[in-house]
């Protein structure tokens, strides 16, 4: 068990700057994940904690030791891919045991880590198969008992579970945030899925061209978005982002309007936000509620509706012809064409700065 | 069995016409008509007509027989000795010329012998040349199989590799696969000359001239090892390809979850390459020991089987009886012999490296 502390940590292929210099503190038995698009540098990241990819600049220490230049196999750390890396003419038992075996570990003591890995992970009865004969979800649980035999400082996941199918996917998800209940182990995990993020993590470190953009608790990110970037990277459907005119700021609130909108106050929390200018007005499409007849704060016509069964996803066209997105919490039909009044709490609500 | 292959493939088969015609006339039908000529006594040129003679062909290649024959003694019982103190035995020519007494032998000549006690067994051959040619060639294949092979994976690791110009050094091991194996071979003939060849000048230089120039392919005991050397020198470049390829296949995971695991060069080969390059091994493997077999040209350029017969292979036997002696049958037979090894080889490889579960 370690922490481990990323400073100003920075990457480069060539000319190519992937990692902007990255400063993360990962406490002794968190889980942290990184969240972002494809190409935010987030799986970079990970394998330069691993020792995979050279450091080009900065400081990566493991356990209070400065690990820049130490062999992968020195830091201390055990990583998940997410082709599973199982050798495939080894069986299940072998491959678990790879790394003991070429370290010289006796057999008593190698067969007593195998049979506990293998009991923490359920699969005793295939340790006897070759990765061909297993399912992915197996194969994803052979890496992970790899991992797990090494006993490492840090466990890295570098999107396990990107392979498996939706269902497989969410029983994964839940194996592995069970797993590091147990263990209690610090665990870094990469994702480009936010529900992995959310339902995983205790800390979210999201990333875009190779910045940080934000790092904090998952529902601390979901409900206080640093930035526009990381209101609509999370969440599902994303947030709605409308345009509007800032008319004046009384004191932490910000008074703003929109063709579509009634003039409602949103706290602007000190962001770069002027009267008379443009401001982000972000509204998570959960909290939008429909109202009978002409009343509402914002208005619009439906253009489509998904009926979910537990959900309504209704996609409406404002007066000024911009679209957003509300879910509604009960199955109900609302006809296209037809107008539509949307009412939301302003402290639900979130203003940003235009880019 | 009805197939989508025989149904309703009129234009598939057209188009396939013309190649599978040239495989037909130029290697299935002579397959069989070697078969057939190698039961007959048919000459390249000949005004008789062609007899049917059963397998006469074959026991005339591969007839041996042996005798174990005890030293002249004078008549006091005493061993008689040859000038250099060996032991003196009767003439082999007594028992192999006509002698109703050892019908099995007549016309059989020393292979080679071995003693045991004052007594001393001969093997004779029908046709100690062709056992010599299958001698060599077997050598040949033993030698360049192991070798060619080893060395052609150790060029891949070296050139599997991401470094600055690494594209020339592939190049260059290819190269001698692109030339012709005669040019390859007029060329050796030189580097090997007993006078002033590349080779023995080098060897003298290094030596600082203790080392005593050698006619490299005009001597038994190195003949067959220069045309080795050279052989396995001409076609590593191919299979090192073929390893290369091979090398590809493998997923560079593998190799950074063996190095977060730990494994050091020797263990990441021994764990992750060597076991991914199976199916390449048994391919090159079956390729080389194909090719091996088949060794003609060199021989041809170079030695012409000599010296002594130091350097007959069968194929070169094959070519020399059919057309150097005018001898279809022979060669043909000789070719079916060939055949019947490399197909038994094959299928033994085959059981060997069969996929296990």
């Amino acid at each position: 068990m370690a922490d481990v502390k990323l400073r100003g940590l920075r990457k480069s292929f060539g000319a190519v700057d992937v990692i902007k210099g990255v400063d993360i503190d990962i406490a002794d038995g968190e889980f942290v994940v990184f969240v972002g698009p494809s190409g935010c540098g987030k799986s970079t990241l990970l394998r330069m904690i691993a020792g995979l990819e050279d450091i080009t600049g900065g400081t990566l220490e493991i356990d209070g030791v400065v690990v820049n230049d130490k062999q992968p196999k020195d830091r201390g750390i055990a990583m998940v891919f997410q082709s599973y890396a199982i050798f495939p003419h080894m069986t299940v038992r072998e491959n678990v045991a790879f790394g003991l075996t070429i370290n010289g570990l006796a057999k008593a003591e190698k067969d007593a880590k195998v049979a506990e890995a293998a009991r923490i992970l359920q699969m005793e009865h295939l340790l006897d198969r070759r990765p061909s004969q297993l399912s992915g979800g197996q194969r994803q649980r052979v890496a992970i008992g790899r991992a797990i035999v090494r006993d490492p400082k840090v466990f890295l996941f570098d999107e396990p579970l990107s392979n498996l199918d939706a269902a497989l996917r969410m029983d994964m998800r839940m194996e592995i945030g069970k797993l590091h209940q147990s263990l209690d182990a610090t665990m870094v995990y990469v994702t480009h899925d936010q529900v992995e993020a959310m339902t995983l993590a205790d800390k979210i470190v999201v990333l875009r061209d190779g910045l940080v953009m934000q790092i904090g608790a998952p529902m601390e990110l979901y409900h206080n978005p640093a930035n526009l970037f990381v209101a609509g990277f999370l969440g599902a459907p994303s947030m709605n982002f409308i345009t509007v005119d800032v008319q004046a700021i009384e004191g932490d609130l910000a008074r703003v309007s929109h063709p579509a909108l009634e003039p409602i106050a949103v706290a602007h929390k000190g962001r770069d936000i002027r009267a008379g200018g443009k401001a982000v007005l972000g509204v998570r499409p959960q909290y939008l509620a429909p109202v009978e007849g002409p009343a509402g704060m914002l208005h619009g016509t439906v253009a489509l509706t998904e009926r979910l069964g537990s959900e309504t996803v209704v996609d409406v066209t404002l007066r000024d012809g911009s679209k957003i997105i509300a879910a509604i919490g009960e199955d109900r039909v609302y006809p296209t064409g037809a107008g539509i009044g949307l009412r939301f709490d302003p402290a639900q609500a979130h203003l940003f700065a235009v880019d | 069995m009805a197939t989508k292959l025989t149904q309703s493939n009129g234009a598939g088969w057209a188009f396939a016409l013309p190649g599978f015609g040239l495989m037909v006339v130029f290697i299935i039908l002579p397959f069989f008509f070697a078969f057939a000529l190698s039961f007959t006594n048919q000459r390249l040129i000949s005004p008789n007509p062609t007899a049917y003679v059963g397998a006469a062909n074959y026991r005339q290649l591969l007839g041996v027989g042996t005798i174990t024959l005890d030293p002249l003694r004078d008549d006091a019982g005493a061993v008689q000795r040859a000038a250099d103190g060996s032991p003196a035995y009767p003439r082999l020519r007594e028992f192999t010329r006509a002698n109703p007494d050892y019908p099995q032998l007549d016309g059989m000549r020393e292979w080679f012998s071995f003693g045991r006690g004052e007594s001393r067994t001969f093997v004779l051959a029908r046709d100690v040349v062709f056992m010599k040619a299958i001698v060599n060639t077997v050598i040949f294949v033993l030698v360049v199989a192991p070798l060619q092979g080893a060395l052609a994976l150790g060029l891949a690791l070296l050139i599997n590799q991401r470094l600055r110009g690494i594209n020339l050094f592939r190049a260059i091991y290819f190269m001698p696969v692109v030339v012709s194996i005669v040019v390859v071979s007029l060329l050796w003939r030189f580097i090997y000359s007993a006078d002033g060849g590349l080779l023995n000048n080098m060897l003298t230089g290094l030596s600082f001239g203790l080392f005593t120039p050698v006619d490299w392919l005009g001597t038994p005991s190195t003949a067959l090892g220069s045309i080795i050397a050279m052989s396995i020198w001409q076609a590593v470049g191919f299979h090192m390809v073929i390893w290369l390829s091979g090398l590809q296949t493998i997923s560079p995971t593998l190799y950074e979850a063996a190095s977060i695991e730990g494994a050091t060069k020797w263990q990441t080969f021994r764990y992750v390459t060597w076991p991914g390059l199976r199916n390449t091994a048994v391919l090159v493997l079956i390729v080389i020991t194909m090719q091996a077999f088949a060794l003609f040209a060199q021989i041809d350029v170079m030695t012409k089987g000599g010296p002594l017969d130091s350097t007959q292979t069968i194929v070169f036997q094959a070519v020399d009886r059919g057309y150097g002696k005018q001898d279809i049958s022979g060669g043909s037979a000789i070719s079916v012999i060939l055949f019947c090894i490399v197909l038994t080889i094959s299928l033994i490889q085959r059981y060997l490296t069969r996929e296990r579960t």
